[in-house]
C-alpha cells in the first residue's frame, strides 16, 4: 500500500482537443483566446479575412463577428472555401459565418450585413470587440475611424492587403504593449551568474570540488560543470590579482585551463562534464547586464511615474528597476540547464538557484507593496505576475504601438502619406537589395487609386486598379507610387544617387504592374498564407505571449520573401 | 514546370469560368516577371493547369490545407495518401475533420470533404503507406506535394523520385514540394530531383533531438523527462514486457506516468505531469492551424507557379529553393538556395563516399546507436559492410553470427580511410562513408 501512486487526473476533453496548442501557450493563453471577441471587416474577394478567422476559430477564440455586406457571387466560390453553390445570392457574411462555426462548437459567430459606411458611425458599434481586423479595400475615412477607436479603446487593429501574389499587413497596437512571456529560446535564457555568485553558490562549488585532484574517476567525472567553472574561476582570480577573465583572449585562455584540467587517461579519453564546462565558457562568462530593451522599460515615463491608476505591469517594472539599481543585476531567474551530474548534486544545485530566486522575488514583492502603499493603489499586484516578471525579466519586451499609414485624401493635406520620425530609416532601407519598401509603397498607391476611383464614376463601389483596363491603370498606379516615393525621399532629406533611384523606380513599376494584373483578385494561396500570418500575430497579441510584428509585414509570393518594418 | 501545349480541341469547356474569375486574371494576363517563352496567357494555360495530376502525401495538419489550396488553385485531379485515422487532438487544426469523424481514415474524409466543397475537383484517396506504391504509380503524377511529419517518409519518397529520373524521358522528373512545421516555425522547399538539392542533401537541416544516455536514465536522473523515459524504456520492459506499449491507450500512459512520478519522488525531482508524460512518450510536436496555413499555402503557391508558369517559382536551378519561416519572434523568413551536394548518397554524382568521423575506441554497438542520431546519417536499422566483410546485418538469422562484433571496438573492425557501405530497410538507397578516426 505504501507505494500506491496518487490517483491520476487524466486530461479533460478540452485539454485533449487543444493538446498541441496548449503546449505552446498554456492554459492562460487559452483563457485569453476564449475571452476574445474578434471583429472582421471583410472586403474585396475576402479570402485573407476568412482564412484568418479559420485559424482563430480552430484554436478556440470566444466570439467572432463578420461585417460584410456583399452578396455571394460565382467568383466567390472559386476562391473562398467557406461558401457553397447553394449560397449564391445570399449574404457572404452569413454563410461564411455558418461554415466557420462548424469548425469548432465552442466558438460563437455573428454577422453584420449592413454596409460599413452606415454601420460604423452608429453609437457604440465597435464596443463589443477586443480586436479588429480590416481587409482592403476600406475607404480611408472609415479606416481612420477604426484607427481612432483603436487608439481610444486601446484595442489592437489589423489591416491587411492580399492582392495577387503579394500581401501586406499592419498592426496598430496600444502605445505601451508589454509582453512578459516572450518565450525566448532556451539557449539565450541561461543566466547562471557565474561572475556574480552569491555565498551559497560559492559554498556549493567549494564543497563539490574539495580535493578535486585526489577524487576517484567516478566522482571527478560527475562534478556539475557550474561547480567546475566556479572553482577554476577562483583559481584564476588568485593568479590574476582577483580579476576575472574579461577579454576574449583571457576567456579563451581560461577555457584552455579548464580543458587541460580534464582527465584523459580513461577509456573515453575525456570527461563529459569538463566538455560541458569548456563549451559553456564563452556564453556563461558575461556580466549579467540587462538588455537595452529592458533598460528602456526602466526609463520609460510610465515606469518612472507609477501612480494610482498605472497598469500593474509598470508597478512591477518599477519595483524590478529598484532591485536593479540596488544590486546592479536583475533578479535571478532560477532555472538551471541539465548537465552531467549525480541526481543529488544536481537537485542541490537547482535548489541553490531556486532559493536565491525566491529571495530575490521576495525583495521585489516588497518593493511592489511599498509602491502600492505610496500610491494608494486599491488592488495589489498578483504575486504570480510578479514571479513571472522576475523569471523573464531579462527578456521582457515593450512594443510601442502606433497607427499605421492611412492615405490622406482631403484637400487640406498636401501629402497623401507622411513618414514622420520613420522617414530617414525607411528611406535608407528603400535602397537595400531585396527591400520590399517599394512594394509597400505600391500598396499605399493601390489604396489611393482605389479611394479615388469609383465603379460608376459617382462615388459608388470602389474600383480597384486593373479591373477594367490594366494598361492605363498600371500607368496611373505607377505614377501615384512614384510620387509617394519622391515624397518619402524628400521628407527624409535622403541623398539617393541616380542609379539607385532608377532601380527603385524600376522595382516600383514592376510591383505596380503585378498588382494591376490581379485586378483586385486574391489568389487563394496568398490569402491563406497571409491569413496564417495574421492569425499567428492575432494569437500572439491576444495571449500576450511571444513577440508580435512591429508593426508592418510585407510578403512577396513570387520570391517567397518577407520583410518587417516599423512605419 | 514549363507546360508546353498545342491547343487541343477548344470549345469543349463544360464548366463556366465564372467561378474562376479571379484565378483567370493570372492565367490570362502576363505579369512583370513572367517568362514569355514559358508562359502563354490564355486558354492553353488553363487547359495545362487542368490536365495536371498532383499527388498529395499526408492528409494531416498540412495535408488538409494543401488539398483545399490545390482545389482552389484550379487543379482538377488530385490524389492523396495517408495511413492514419483521425484522433481528437487533430481537431484544433485539421479543419476538414469533425468530432464525428474520429476513428475514420484521414485521406478518405479529407478527399470527400474537399470534393463536396469545391465542385469539379476529383480527389482520389489511398489509405495506406507510401511504401505500398511502386514507381509506376508515382510516374502518373506531374508533381508531388508533401505535408508529412516524418523524416523517414520524406527520405523514402525523395530517394524514390530521384531513382525514377531517366535522362531520356523528361516526364520522369517529378517536382517535389515539401513542407514541415513545428510550433510557430516551419519550412517550404522545392526539389527538382537530380537537378537541385534533394531532401537527403538537406538532411542535416533537420537534426534529431539527442537522446539521453541510458546510464543517466538508469542511475542518475535529473529532469522529469529522465524519469518518464526511464518508465518508458526500462520500467515497462521490466514489468509489462508481454504487453505491447500503445501510446494512444490512456491506461498505458497512466501507468507510465505513475511510474515516472514515483521515481521522480524518490530522487526529489519536480515537474512530472500527465501531459509531459504523453509528450515525451509520443514525441509530440506542438502544432497550430496558423503555421500549417502558412507553410501549406507557401507549398501550394510554388506548386501553382510550377504548374502554370504564371510567375517564377522556387527550385529553379541555381535559384532559391528553400524558405524558412520563424514566427515566434516577429516574423522572419529566410529564403535561400540550398546547394546540391556532390557526395549526396541519393542524388550525388556517383559513388563518392562521405567522410564519417568515428571514435576509434567505441564499440560497434555504440557506433550503431549513434547513427540514428547523427544529423548526417539518421539511420535506425543499419546493415553495415566494409569492402571485405559484413559487420552487422538486420536479418535475424545473420545477426547470431555477427553478434560478437557488437562488443568489438571500431578500431579493431575497420581501418582509417576504409569505405563503409550502410543500407537501411527504410530507404531504397545505399550510403557510402569513408572512415575518419577522430583524435
Amino acid at each position: 500500500m505504501a507505494d500506491l501512486p496518487p490517483p491520476v487526473q487524466g486530461p479533460t476533453a478540452k485539454e485533449k482537443k487543444y493538446d498541441r496548442q496548449l503546449r505552446l501557450w498554456g492554459a492562460t493563453g487559452q483563457i485569453a483566446l476564449e475571452n476574445s471577441h474578434i471583429l472582421l471587416i471583410n472586403s474585396g474577394p475576402g479570402v485573407v479575412g476568412v482564412e484568418t478567422l479559420k485559424n482563430l476559430v480552430l484554436p478556440g477564440i470566444g466570439n467572432f463577428t463578420i461585417q460584410d455586406s456583399s452578396i455571394v457571387s460565382e467568383a466567390d466560390l472559386g476562391v473562398n472555401f467557406f461558401l457553397e453553390e447553394e449560397h449564391l445570392g445570399g449574404y457572404r457574411a452569413e454563410h461564411t459565418c455558418n461554415l466557420l462555426k462548424e469548425l469548432n462548437p465552442d466558438v460563437d459567430g455573428h454577422v453584420i450585413t449592413e454596409p460599413l459606411e452606415s454601420w460604423l458611425p452608429q453609437e457604440g458599434a465597435l464596443k463589443p470587440y477586443t480586436l479588429i481586423i480590416a481587409t482592403a479595400p476600406v475607404q480611408p475615412e472609415l479606416l481612420a475611424k477604426l484607427a481612432d477607436h483603436a487608439s481610444a479603446a486601446l484595442i489592437p487593429l489589423f489591416y491587411a492587403h492580399s492582392v495577387g501574389f503579394y500581401s501586406h499587413f499592419s498592426i496598430h497596437l496600444p502605445p505601451a504593449y508589454p509582453i512578459v512571456d516572450t518565450h525566448p529560446s532556451p539557449e539565450t535564457t541561461q543566466d547562471l551568474r557565474l561572475l556574480r555568485p552569491w555565498p551559497e553558490l560559492l559554498q556549493y562549488a567549494e564543497a563539490k570540488t574539495a580535493n578535486i585532484d585526489s577524487m576517484s574517476a567516478e566522482d571527478h567525472g560527475h562534478i556539475p560543470y557550474v561547480a567546475l567553472l566556479l572553482h577554476y574561476l577562483e583559481e584564476w582570480k588568485k593568479d590574476h590579482n582577483g580579476k576575472i577573465p574579461e577579454t576574449y583572449k583571457e576567456k579563451t585562455e581560461f577555457r584552455s585551463v579548464v580543458t587541460q584540467a580534464a582527465r584523459t587517461n580513461n577509456p573515453e579519453g575525456g570527461e563529459e562534464n569538463f566538455d560541458e564546462a569548456v563549451a559553456a565558457v564563452l556564453k556563461s562568462l558575461n556580466p549579467p547586464q540587462p538588455s537595452s530593451d529592458v533598460k528602456e522599460i526602466f526609463k520609460a515615463t510610465e515606469c518612472v511615474l507609477v501612480g494610482e491608476k498605472s497598469p500593474s505591469f509598470w508597478v512591477i517594472a518599477n519595483a524590478i528597476g529598484m532591485f536593479h539599481q540596488k544590486h546592479g543585476v536583475l533578479p535571478v531567474p532560477g532555472a538551471v540547464p541539465d548537465m552531467k551530474a549525480r541526481s543529488v548534486d544536481y537537485i542541490e544545485l537547482q535548489n541553490t538557484y531556486k532559493s536565491k530566486a525566491r529571495r530575490d522575488l521576495a525583495e521585489v514583492v516588497e518593493n511592489v507593496r511599498f509602491l502600492e502603499r505610496n500610491n494608494k493603489r486599491q488592488h495589489p499586484a498578483d504575486e504570480k505576475d510578479i514571479e513571472a516578471f522576475c523569471k523573464n525579466a531579462a527578456h521582457i519586451k515593450l512594443v510601442r504601438g502606433r497607427p499605421f499609414h492611412i492615405v490622406q485624401l482631403d484637400a487640406s493635406s498636401k501629402k497623401v502619406v507622411t513618414w514622420g520620425d520613420r522617414a530617414k530609416s525607411i528611406a535608407q532601407t528603400l535602397t537595400l537589395p531585396d527591400s520590399l519598401i517599394p512594394l509597400y509603397i505600391a500598396f499605399l498607391a493601390w489604396d489611393e487609386f482605389t479611394a479615388t476611383h469609383a465603379k460608376d464614376g459617382l462615388g459608388g463601389a470602389p474600383q480597384v486598379p486593373g479591373e477594367q483596363d490594366p494598361e492605363s491603370d498600371a500607368e496611373k498606379l505607377t505614377g501615384i507610387a512614384f510620387k509617394m516615393a519622391d515624397d518619402l525621399i524628400k521628407e527624409a532629406n535622403a541623398a539617393i544617387d541616380e542609379d539607385e533611384y532608377a532601380t527603385i523606380k524600376g522595382q516600383i513599376r514592376q510591383f505596380a504592374q503585378e498588382l494591376v494584373r490581379a485586378g483586385g483578385a486574391e489568389l487563394h494561396n496568398i490569402g491563406a498564407l497571409t491569413g496564417g500570418m495574421v492569425s499567428q500575430e492575432v494569437i500572439k497579441v491576444i495571449t500576450e505571449q511571444y513577440v508580435p510584428v512591429d508593426n508592418t509585414c510585407i510578403f512577396d509570393g513570387i520570391k517567397s520573401k518577407s520583410m518587417v518594418i516599423k512605419v | 514546370m514549363a507546360v508546353n501545349i498545342e491547343s487541343t480541341d477548344a470549345g469543349t469547356d463544360p464548366l463556366p469560368r465564372g467561378r474562376w474569375k479571379y484565378l483567370d486574371k493570372f492565367i490570362t494576363r502576363p505579369g512583370a516577371f513572367t517568362d514569355p517563352d514559358a508562359f502563354e496567357p490564355g486558354q492553353a494555360a488553363i487547359e495545362g493547369l487542368e490536365r495536371q495530376k498532383v499527388l498529395v502525401i499526408g492528409a494531416g495538419g498540412l495535408g488538409c490545407e494543401i488539398l483545399k489550396n490545390l482545389a482552389l488553385s484550379g487543379f482538377k485531379d488530385i490524389h492523396v495518401i495517408d495511413m492514419d485515422t483521425i484522433d481528437v487532438s487533430n481537431l484544433n487544426r485539421q479543419f476538414l475533420f469533425r468530432a464525428s469523424d474520429v476513428g475514420s481514415y484521414k485521406a478518405e474524409v479529407a478527399a470527400k470533404f474537399v470534393e463536396k466543397r469545391v465542385k469539379g475537383v476529383k480527389i482520389t484517396p489511398y489509405c495506406g503507406k507510401i511504401q505500398d506504391k511502386d514507381e509506376e504509380y508515382y510516374m502518373q503524377f506531374s508533381m508531388i506535394v508533401c505535408g508529412l511529419d516524418s523524416i523517414e517518409a520524406r527520405r523514402w519518397i525523395n530517394a524514390t523520385l530521384v531513382g525514377m529520373v531517366d535522362g531520356e524521358n523528361p516526364d520522369s522528373m517529378k517536382p517535389l514540394v515539401d513542407g514541415g512545421t513545428e510550433g510557430f516555425k516551419g519550412q517550404a522547399r522545392v526539389i527538382f530531383p537530380t537537378m537541385t538539392s534533394c531532401i537527403e542533401c538537406q538532411l542535416d537541416m533537420h537534426a534529431p533531438r539527442a537522446a539521453v544516455p541510458l546510464c543517466t536514465l538508469a542511475t542518475i536522473p535529473r529532469q522529469p523527462q529522465h524519469c518518464i523515459e526511464w518508465a518508458h524504456i526500462i520500467a515497462w520492459e521490466e514489468h509489462r514486457k508481454d504487453i505491447t506499449l500503445d501510446t494512444d491507450d490512456p491506461e498505458h500512459i497512466t501507468w507510465l506516468y505513475q511510474k515516472a512520478l514515483a521515481r521522480a519522488k524518490e530522487f526529489n525531482i519536480e515537474g512530472v505531469t500527465y501531459s509531459m508524460t504523453q509528450g515525451v512518450v509520443k514525441n509530440i510536436i506542438p502544432a497550430i492551424a496558423s503555421t500549417n496555413a502558412i507553410v501549406a499555402a507557401s507549398c501550394c503557391n510554388e506548386a501553382f507557379k510550377i504548374a502554370t508558369n504564371t510567375n517564377p517559382f522556387l527550385g529553379y536551378p541555381e535559384q532559391d529553393n528553400y524558405m524558412m519561416y520563424t514566427g515566434d519572434e516577429s516574423v522572419y523568413t529566410y529564403t535561400f538556395e540550398h546547394q546540391k551536394k556532390d557526395d549526396c548518397p541519393v542524388c550525388g554524382s556517383g559513388n563518392i563516399a562521405r567522410p564519417l568521423q568515428v571514435n576509434p575506441n567505441i564499440t560497434l554497438q555504440d557506433f550503431i546507436d549513434g547513427l540514428a542520431e547523427r544529423p548526417e546519417a539518421q539511420l535506425k536499422y543499419p546493415a553495415i559492410r566494409t569492402g571485405e566483410k559484413s559487420l552487422w546485418m538486420q536479418l535475424a538469422s545473420l545477426q547470431e553470427q555477427l553478434r560478437p562484433n557488437l562488443d568489438k571496438r571500431m578500431v579493431d573492425l575497420v581501418e582509417e580511410g576504409e569505405e563503409l557501405t550502410i543500407t537501411d530497410k527504410s530507404f531504397p538507397t545505399q550510403f557510402k562513408y569513408k572512415v575518419v578516426f577522430s583524435k
